[in-house]
């Protein structure tokens, strides 16, 4: 085991925008932090709350959630829909005891590709000061001592 | 003359409504004892553990459990209670997913005794607190020891079907003790197991009858604050958070025909994955702003979400509990909570 902590990181991106730029990242050779693990969805505003809880839940250190500018949604608005739930969504996570700035939203277009890698560098030091979360892997059955100190299972990558 | 099945009812960590409830099923009750031998019923009958420990596994028939798990000894008769029943519900919203006493996975162990035992609530002269061991003279004597968290009886034992509310309806009760005594004589067959029984298949807001336009918030408030409620119109229609949307039928939308937000104790409808994140998707889709300020202001009028979205369902959510309760080691308490 090393010191230094790697947070692990979830980043739910839009098909229309923040998929493409972090996509035109690549392309272009702009580097970012290896922490995060995109997760491709239609829009921002598919993103149920229960994915970001489930990820926190599953060991993810920090969660980002990335759509269009406000205005230039693909499906019209409901990039707002996803910025009204990101911000109840924080509020409970709160009342969890959760750092709400372990949730992140950022905005980028398929044209910012650098913008992203850097939202997303940045994103990963904040959640390094923060610490690991390390939500614990609940030990059903036994019924006696409930939160069972078991390791972190490694994340399997899988190529895209 | 065949001897009747038996019928155990326990609770746990409740409140003693489920019990109460199944009492409200009026002469029904009667229907219980004429086709059931009650054996174990701490709330109605004398009975002691060792009896249940003394029957054959698998000799209850049904078994209602209500409450959730708070400490060793609940979870002890969980366990028994699973090995000598064919058939184990959890009965209620505390057996299912935790209720108000889960409300205390919250709170971190201590901080649950500091504010039972010694806050200015509380008449404590001489500073009592509750040891889970002490040698008296005539022996040691014992108190169960409490869990880091509360669980459901689902996240402790294996459950047969679910039947959820705060407590359940009692036609909802009369209707499973009904189909259960049909199942006895050979005239009905049981659900699948799992199944989520005396309950509807679909959310309060399909029983609500009251009037729903397009919704759109410009400011929550709470009930009180709204005067006077217009009868006919959606409850959160009006601002007021109610938690029709995420919660299971069933309950034939008892609160808002009353006048009151649905608050959630039937639990979560089918499919929802965690009933929190199914209302704030619900609650923000709502909300009539763009802009963060302006958003922010209108989230104001919820002073509690995670109490508003999880009163009855924190126990059996993805995260379960608070972080300070969820970060709790079992070793770091030896006794009731002082370390």
């Amino acid at each position: 085991m090393t010191d230094t902590f790697e947070p692990v990181i979830v980043g739910f991106t839009c098909n229309w925008c923040s998929y493409r730029a972090a996509d035109a990242a690549g392309t272009a050779r702009v580097k970012y932090a290896p922490n995060v693990r995109l997760i491709r969805l239609m829009c921002s505003g598919r993103l149920d709350p229960a994915f970001v809880l489930k990820a926190l839940a599953g060991g993810a250190d920090g969660v980002l959630i990335s759509g269009c500018h406000p205005g230039d949604c693909h499906y019209i608005e409901q990039n707002y829909k996803a910025l009204r739930r990101f911000l109840l969504l924080r509020r409970t996570l709160k009342g969890f005891g959760v750092e709400p700035e372990r949730v992140k939203l950022v905005w980028a277009s398929a044209a910012e590709g650098v913008r992203l890698a850097h939202e997303i560098n940045a994103f990963v030091e904040e959640i390094r000061k923060l610490g690991p979360l390390n939500w614990p892997k609940w030990d059903n059955q036994s019924g006696r001592d409930l939160p069972a100190d078991i390791e972190p299972q490694p994340i399997e990558e899988v190529p895209a | 003359m065949t001897a009747k099945p038996k019928f155990a009812m326990y609770w746990a960590a409740s409140c003693g409504g489920c019990e109460i409830a199944v009492l409200n099923t009026h002469e029904k009750i009667l229907d219980v004892d004429a086709n059931f031998e009650v054996v174990f019923w701490p709330v109605a009958m004398d009975a002691k553990y060792k009896d249940v420990e003394a029957m054959e596994d698998g000799s209850i028939l049904l078994t209602l459990w209500n409450g959730g798990i708070r400490n060793n000894e609940n979870a002890e008769m969980a366990h028994l209670l699973r090995r000598k029943s064919q058939i184990l519900v959890a009965f209620g919203s505390c057996a299912c997913e935790g209720c108000i006493p889960g409300l205390a996975n919250l709170s971190p162990l201590n901080e649950i005794f500091e504010t039972a035992y010694h806050t200015v609530s509380t008449e404590n002269p001489q500073n009592i607190h509750p040891q889970v061991s002490y040698p008296a003279p005539e022996g040691t004597l014992t108190l169960p020891t409490m869990n880091p968290v509360l669980k459901t009886l689902a996240q402790v034992v294996d459950v047969d079907y679910f039947m959820p509310g705060c407590p359940p309806e009692s036609h909802q009760i009369a209707a499973v003790i009904d189909l259960v005594i049909q199942v006895v004589q050979g005239k009905a067959e049981l659900p699948p197991k799992g199944s989520v029984i005396g309950c509807g298949d679909s959310t309060v807001c399909d029983e609500c009858p009251r009037t729903r336009n397009v919704k759109a918030i410009t400011a929550f408030k709470r009930i009180q604050d709204v005067a006077p409620l217009d009868p006919e119109l959606c409850v959160l229609e009006q601002g007021v958070p109610c938690n029709g949307p995420a919660t299971r039928s069933g309950c034939n939308a008892r609160c808002p025909r009353a006048g009151a937000q649905c608050i959630g104790c039937y639990g979560p409808a089918d499919d929802v994955i965690d009933y929190g994140a199914r209302l704030i998707t619900a609650f923000a889709s709502v909300v009539d702003a763009r802009e963060p300020a302006e958003i922010e202001a209108i989230l104001d009028g919820i002073p509690d979400p995670t109490g508003q979205f999880y009163r009855f369902n924190l126990a059996d959510s993805l995260l379960r509990a608070g972080k300070g309760a969820a970060m709790s080691r079992p070793n770091a308490i030896t006794s009731g909570g002082k370390p």
